[in-house]
């Protein structure tokens, strides 16, 4: 017999006991199914770390209050402007800007959530973001129309906004924004800027904020209940560098101009200074020890299938005990006997590999809709699972294909 | 005409078991049978009827003695060969007609085809010779039928036709109408005859003295020995006078 036959004869043999093919392929479905449902899990996160690193901007240094430290430090809170000492403060980032070199923006941010009026159009729970200059390009933001604010604005306090793409087109719809003036809270503010779509970002959507100084935050808008306990401190400074090479010698010098102005020393400092290299060698670490620990799920999943194949191969084998015995009486060589029982094995592990694919498809997808994780299928993943299937098959297959093949005639047909 | 010897036992012992409780379900058994021929084989039950069958059919080895069929000493072969053998030299037919089930009449007959080595078909040769055997049957008409559709007369009449298919020299058959009435008994023996008369040489077990006595020999087995062989007559188609005669010689 050649392959062909062989192939013919396991299909008619599958397709004469679905009951039984859908059993042994069990194992296999849902091993291929889990792999290629973990991978793309595992893909979706990796792929939403990476659009949340570039979503931040690239070449930046992230300076933030070390709150253990600070703590000790912080003086009875006021209303007007926090306590007295620890912890970053406006006028530490004001300071980065104004005397470090090589330092292309500095932000930082402080937000708000506020009533935003334009017209009859009325909009509740709009957030007021708070910034600095530098914030389109730190946070690699496109101006549509118009422009975003300047240092002069943000220390004169100047009241303007910028919108975001889809709140420009709910408060103006098809009209000009820029001039008009919107009402956020109390204040009056001047439209001077629009943004081009920029999409979600770490959940938080940049198209539907306001953007306005931070000092305009600070004086006008009832901050969170968090901000009136930080008075004017701030959590995050954010600093982009022109030069990536100068990133530690930059870091070194924030790190002495701070200790300075908090007057503490290096080992007890308040704040501490990371940059995005550092952070995305955490994700990264962390993705390589998820994606570990899905390739050891997957693979003992495969092998459960393995398993899974080899017994209900071997329950066939002995149910079709007589059929062997018939084929030998034919003329059927052992060789032939344990070709159709491994051609029959690779078949079912195929099948069950390719239907294993599609649950696995689907699965990622459902997955995707009702856990909101990102889930992306990756083609090599179901390379991989298909693969492995078809091995896993030949390799369960082999032993109850030997034992069929072992059988001697006169008793196979004697059995019932 | 040069008579041919087809099979050839010496001295063939069939031992089951070992040491204390063993079974010698065939103690020494010499026969000769020729080309062409028509031999019954009868004898109580537990004679070792069947386990001759199975060593002449090539499905068992004797554990003492020689068997040579057509002029080839096959006691020694291994599996492999001996599968070769069953599936070109020899069609084997079973009481219980052994065919696969849930496959259709046709399948069945096309199976020796697929694990012929010698003689490679592709599958529409091997569906057209398949159907020409069925219709030599008579079951031209039920070919897409499945065992379980059709009457046990008609089944055996499938497994004939399955141990034609590769073109025997030999043609085996143990109490192949021991399960059927005797209408379909007697439609199957008469199949059995026309292959006879077409020149196969055949080979059946039987308990009855009626369809024994329509072959040219009868081998009666006692105890796993061969207690006496009776020639019948000149033919299978040999009538009672014709017996008569024979004996009178
Ligand atoms: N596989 C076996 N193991 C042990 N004894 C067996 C086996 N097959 C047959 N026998 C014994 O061998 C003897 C001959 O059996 P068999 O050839 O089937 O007889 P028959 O076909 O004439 O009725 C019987 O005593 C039977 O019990
Ligand atoms: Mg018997």
């Amino acid at each position: 017999m050649n392959l062909i036959e062989f192939l013919r004869l396991a299909w008619e043999s599958i397709t004469k006991n679905k009951m039984r093919s859908l059993l042994t392929m069990l194992g296999i479905i849902i091993g291929v199914a889990s792999v290629i449902i973990m991978i793309s899990i595992s893909a979706g996160t990796e792929a939403s770390i990476e659009e949340q690193i570039t979503g931040l901007g690239s070449n930046l240094v992230y300076v933030t209050t070390n709150f253990i430290r600070a703590g000790a430090r912080m003086g009875p809170i006021t209303i007007s402007g926090g306590g007295e000492e620890g912890g970053l403060v406006f006028d530490d980032a004001t300071a980065i800007a104004e005397e470090i070199n090589g330092v292309s923006a500095v932000v930082v941010e402080q937000s708000s959530s506020e009533t935003v009026k334009a017209g009859a159009v009325v909009l509740d729970g709009v957030t007021i973001l708070g910034s600095t200059p530098g914030f389109p390009s730190v946070r690699d933001m496109e101006i549509k129309d118009g422009r975003y604010f300047n240092q002069r604005e943000l220390d004169h306090t100047q009241k303007v906004a910028v919108l975001g793409f889809d709140l420009a087109q709910e408060l103006f719809g098809e009209g000009d924004p820029i001039g008009q003036t919107v009402t956020a809270g109390d204040t009056k503010l001047t439209v001077i800027g629009v943004f081009n779509e920029r999409g979600m970002v770490s959940g938080v959507d940049f198209d539907a904020q306001l953007y306005t100084p931070i000092t305009v935050v600070f004086q006008k808008f009832t901050p969170s209940m968090f901000a009136r306990f930080m008075g004017n401190r701030v959590r995050v400074i954010y600093v982009k560098i022109e030069d990536l090479d100068e990133m530690e010698n930059i870091i070194q010098q924030i790190s002495f101009l701070l200790a300075k102005r908090h007057e503490v020393s290096l080992e007890e400092a308040d704040f501490s200074v990371t940059t995005q290299q550092d952070i995305i060698q955490t994700q990264e670490s962390t993705t390589a020890a998820f994606r570990n620990l899905l390739a050891w799920v997957a693979g003992v999943s495969l092998i459960v299938g393995g398993i899974g194949i080899m017994n209900i191969m071997m329950v066939s084998v002995t149910e079709r005990t007589r059929e062997i015995g018939i084929r030998q009486s034919i003329g059927a060589t052992p060789s032939d006997i344990r070709w159709q029982f491994l051609t029959e094995a690779l078949l079912l592990s195929l099948v069950g590999g390719l239907i294993g694919v599609l649950v696995g498809i689907a699965g990622s997808w459902i997955f995707g809709e009702i856990s909101e994780m990102r889930t992306v299928v990756v083609s090599t993943s179901i390379v991989l699972a298909f693969c492995s299937a078809a091995l896993v098959g030949i390799f369960f297959g082999f032993y109850p294909a030997n034992k069929a093949a072992q059988l001697d005639p006169i008793e196979a047909l004697r059995h019932e | 005409m040069a008579v041919q010897v087809l099979i050839q036992t010496e001295d063939v012992k069939k031992i089951y078991g070992m040491g204390e409780v063993h079974v010698i379900a065939l103690d020494g058994v010499s026969i000769s049978i020729q080309k062409g021929e028509f031999v019954a084989v009868m004898g109580p039950s537990g004679s070792g009827k069947s386990t001759l069958m199975n060593i002449l059919g090539c499905l068992d080895q004797p554990t003492e003695g020689r068997y040579i069929l057509d002029g080839v000493d096959v006691s020694e072969m291994d599996r492999a060969q001996l599968a070769g053998i069953r599936n070109r030299m020899i069609g084997f037919v079973f009481q219980s007609y052994n065919l696969l089930p849930r496959t259709s009449a046709l399948k069945n007959v096309m199976a020796p085809l697929l694990y012929n080595r010698e003689q490679k078909r592709n599958t529409n040769m091997q569906q057209e010779i398949a159907a020409e055997v069925l219709k030599a049957v008579g079951l031209g008409d039920r070919m897409a039928h499945q065992p379980q559709e059709l009457s046990g007369g008609q089944q055996q009449r499938v497994a004939i036709a399955r141990a034609l298919v590769n073109d025997p020299v030999l043609v085996l058959a143990d109490e192949p109408t021991g399960n059927m009435d005797s209408q379909s008994g007697e439609e199957v023996m008469q199949l059995l005859h026309k292959l006879n008369q077409d020149g196969r040489t055949i080979v059946m077990v039987t308990h009855d003295h009626e369809i024994a006595a329509h072959t040219q020999r009868t081998i009666h087995l006692v105890d796993g020995r061969v207690e006496k062989v009776i020639h019948n007559g000149s033919g299978s188609n040999s009538s009672a006078f014709e017996k008569v005669s024979h004996e009178s010689h």
